[in-house]
C-alpha cells in the first residue's frame, strides 16, 4: 500500500537519479535474432521428442485398415478404443490370451514389495553408515559403490545359483531380492549422504537422552528424511517397472513382468501384425512411469541427479 | 570413548544394531558383487556347458569367443554405437542445456518434454522406434508419400545401417538425462564469471568453449562415466527394436551373454563374454576412479 503511494512521487522526481545511468536489464525485443534461434531450435527439438508419443497415441486409436491406407502422422479419421481393450484383455503371448493385464498385475506384485523392501534396507543401511560407523563399514560401502559399475551380466548366473539354493529361483520374491540388491548401491548412497547432512548435534542430543539405534532412526531421522524417501520411491518405481533383463532371467512365463510380456506380444512372429494393438500395449506399459514422471516433476530430476552426482 | 572402559568382548557387541542393520549391505557387497564377479571370472576358464563345472581349459573359451563372427559383430556394433552415442549425447545434451540456460520462458515445459523419454523403458523406446522406422508405414513411407519417391531410410531392414536405427532411439531416450546433468552443472557456474566475460567483450560461444566447459570438467567426467557404463549394458533396446537382426547385424555383447547363458546353454562362453564386458567397464571406470578419488586424497 505504502509503495503504491510513494511510486508516483518517485516517478516525478526520478530525473536526477536517471543521470546515474539506465537501471535494470536491457529491454529485449521479442523477435530478436537471438530469440528466434533459441526458441526455434528448442521448438524443433521438442517436436522431435514429442512425435513418437503422438504417433503412439494416434496409431493406437486407428483401425487396422486405416493404418494400412494412411500415414502414421495423420490423426485418426474414426477413433476406436478396440485396440486398447484388446491389448489389455485378449492379446496373446504364446498360449495365454488374457492380454497385458496379466503382465500389469505381475509388475504391480513385483514393483510394490521391491520398492518397499529395497528402500527399507537401504535407508537403514545409509543411516548406519552415516551415524553409527563401525570398523570395516567404509570398505563394504566402497565395494558396494564399485559394484554398481559391474555389468549385470557378470552377476546374473551367480545370483541364479544363490536363488536356487535358497529356493526362490523363478518366484516373485526372488526377483524382489534381485531388485533390492541392484538398487542398493544408489539408494544407500542417497540415504547416507542425506543422513550425513543432518546436523550432528541433533544425533548427539538424542544419544545423551539415551535413545538407541532404532529409536533415533524412527523418531528423528525417518520424519526428517521424508523428501528423500519420495525421491527414492520415484527412482525405484520407474527403475523396477522398466526393468526387462531381471524379469526375463529370474521369473517364469506366468510371472513375467509387463515389459517382458509386451515384448513377447509385439515381437511374436505368428499371426497378423496388429500395429494398433501393439501401440496401445506399448502406451499401457509406459503409462505408469510416465504418470510418476509428470506428477513428480522436479523431484524426478532430483532423483536422477542424486543418482548421478557421487558423494 | 566411554566403551573403552568395558571388557574386550564388548567390542564385537559395540554398535551391534548398526552391524545387524548392515548385514544386507555386507552380504550384497561381499557375496553378490565381489563373490559373484570372482565366481564368473573363474568359471570363464572352464568348459561349463549346461551346468557350471570347475574343469579348467585355460583360455579356450576366450579364443573361441574372439573367433566367433557374432561376437566380433557385437563388439563392432558396441564401438560404433557407443562412440557415436557418447559424442552425440554429450554435444546435444550440452547444447540443449545451454539453450535452456538463457533465462528463457517455458523452461520447465521444454525440460519436461526433453526428459520424458527417459522415464520410459528401453523396451517401450525400442518398440516405438521400430514402428516409426517401419519401411511400409513409417518415416520412409510418409516422405515418399510427399512426392520424394526414391527416398530410402530403412535402417531396421538394412544390415549396414541397422545400428544407426538403434542409435536414433537411444538418443531420443537418453539425451534428456545428459541435458539435465549439464543444466545442473551450468547452474553451478558463478554468475560473476559471465559478467566478467561480458565486460571483457568475449563472445558467448568463446566463453562457453574456453571458460565454462573447462570449469564443468567434473560434470562432464561424471556424465561420461554414466553414459559409458550404460552403453556397455545396452540390451533391452536391441531385443525390443530388432532382436539382433536383420541376421546378426545388430547384436550386442550383453545379448550374446544372455543368449549363451540361458538359451544356448553354453555357460562357459557366456562367462567369458561377460568377463570381457567387465574388462571393458574396468577400462573406463578405473582411470576415472583413480583420478577422482586418488586426487582427493592428496
Amino acid at each position: 500500500m505504502t509503495d503504491a503511494a510513494i511510486l508516483p512521487a518517485a516517478g516525478t522526481s526520478s530525473r536526477p537519479a536517471a543521470l546515474s545511468g539506465p537501471q535494470g536489464p536491457r529491454p529485449r525485443r521479442a523477435l530478436s535474432v537471438r530469440n528466434v534461434v533459441i526458441y526455434g531450435t528448442l521448438t524443433v527439438v521438442a517436436v522431435y521428442y514429442l512425435l513418437p508419443l503422438y504417433v503412439m497415441v494416434v496409431t493406437s486409436l486407428k483401425g487396422l485398415p486405416e493404418i494400412r491406407m494412411g500415414n502414421i502422422f495423420s490423426p485418426p479419421v474414426e477413433i476406436t478404443f478396440e485396440p486398447w481393450v484388446k491389448a489389455w484383455a485378449t492379446a496373446c503371448t504364446g498360449l495365454n490370451c488374457d492380454g497385458l493385464s496379466r503382465g500389469f498385475w505381475n509388475s504391480v506384485r513385483i514393483t510394490v514389495p521391491s520398492v518397499v523392501f529395497s528402500i527399507v534396507v537401504a535407508s537403514v543401511n545409509g543411516y548406519a553408515l552415516a551415524n553409527w560407523r563401525f570398523r570395516g563399514a567404509e570398505l563394504f560401502f566402497t565395494i558396494l559403490i564399485v559394484g554398481a559399475f559391474i555389468p549385470y551380466q557378470v552377476m546374473l548366473y551367480p545370483i541364479v545359483i544363490i536363488l536356487r539354493e535358497i529356493g526362490l529361483y523363478g518366484s516373485l520374491w526372488g526377483l524382489v531380492i534381485v531388485h533390492s540388491i541392484f538398487g542398493m548401491p544408489i539408494l544407500t548412497l542417497l540415504f547416507r549422504n542425506y543422513f550425513a547432512s543432518v546436523p550432528e548435534e541433533l544425533f548427539k542430543a538424542a544419544r545423551v537422552d539415551g535413545a538407541g539405534f532404532w529409536q533415533i532412526y524412527f523418531k528423528i531421522m525417518l520424519p526428517m528424511a521424508l523428501p528423500i524417501f519420495v525421491v527414492a520411491i520415484i527412482l525405484q518405481v520407474t527403475g523396477i517397472w522398466n526393468d526387462f533383463l531381471f524379469g526375463v532371467v529370474y521369473t517364469r512365463p506366468d510371472t513375467y513382468p509387463m515389459t517382458v510380456q509386451l515384448n513377447n506380444i509385439v515381437n511374436s512372429v505368428q499371426g497378423v501384425k496388429e500395429y494398433n494393438v501393439n501401440m496401445a500395449a506399448t502406451i499401457l506399459t509406459g503409462l505408469v512411469p510416465l504418470i510418476v514422471y509428470f506428477i513428480s516433476g522436479k523431484l524426478f530430476v532430483r532423483g536422477i541427479a542424486a543418482g548421478a552426482v557421487k558423494g | 570413548m566411554n566403551e573403552g572402559r568395558t571388557t574386550p568382548p564388548r567390542r564385537v557387541l559395540r554398535n551391534l544394531s548398526a552391524k545387524i542393520a548392515s548385514i544386507p549391505m555386507i552380504l550384497t557387497a561381499t557375496v553378490v558383487f565381489a563373490g559373484g564377479t570372482v565366481w564368473t571370472v573363474v568359471h570363464s576358464f572352464t568348459n561349463s556347458r549346461l551346468l557350471p563345472r570347475l574343469n579348467f581349459i585355460g583360455l579356450d573359451q576366450y579364443e573361441r569367443l574372439w573367433s566367433t563372427p557374432r561376437w566380433l559383430t557385437s563388439i563392432e556394433n558396441l564401438l560404433v554405437y557407443g562412440g557415436l552415442s557418447l559424442v552425440l549425447q554429450l554435444v546435444i545434451g550440452f547444447v540443449l542445456a545451454a539453450l535452456l540456460d538463457q533465462k528463457i520462458r517455458f523452461e520447465d515445459a521444454f525440460r519436461t518434454i526433453f526428459l520424458y523419454p527417459f522415464a520410459l523403458s528401453f523396451v517401450v523406446t525400442g518398440l516405438v522406434w521400430q514402428w516409426l522406422l517401419n519401411p511400409d508405414f513409417g518415416v520412409q513411407h510418409v516422405v515418399r508419400g510427399l512426392g520424394w519417391e526414391s527416398f530410402t531410410f530403412n535402417p531396421l531392414y538394412d544390415q549396414s545401417i541397422v545400428i544407426y536405427g538403434i542409435l536414433i532411439a537411444a538418443l531420443w531416450q537418453g539425451t534428456g538425462l545428459v541435458m539435465c546433468l549439464m543444466l545442473a552443472g551450468l547452474r553451478g557456474i558463478d554468475e560473476d564469471i559471465w559478467k566478467a566475460a561480458r565486460v571483457d567483450g568475449i563472445p558467448m560461444w568463446k566463453t562457453y568453449l574456453f571458460i565454462v566447459i573447462p570449469m564443468m570438467r567434473p560434470v562432464f567426467v561424471t556424465t561420461l562415466v554414466i553414459i559409458a557404463s550404460g552403453i556397455v549394458r545396452v540390451y533391452d533396446l536391441v531385443v525390443a527394436q530388432t532382436s539382433g537382426g536383420p541376421g546378426q547385424a545388430s547384436e550386442v555383447p550383453a545379448k550374446y551373454v544372455y543368449d549363451y547363458m540361458f538359451a544356448a546353454q553354453n555357460l562357459g562362453q557366456g562367462f567369458a563374454a561377460s568377463t570381457m564386458m567387465l574388462l571393458s567397464v574396468a577400462i573406463i571406470v578405473v582411470p576415472w576412479a583413480y583420478l577422482e578419488f586418488g586426487r582427493r586424497r592428496s
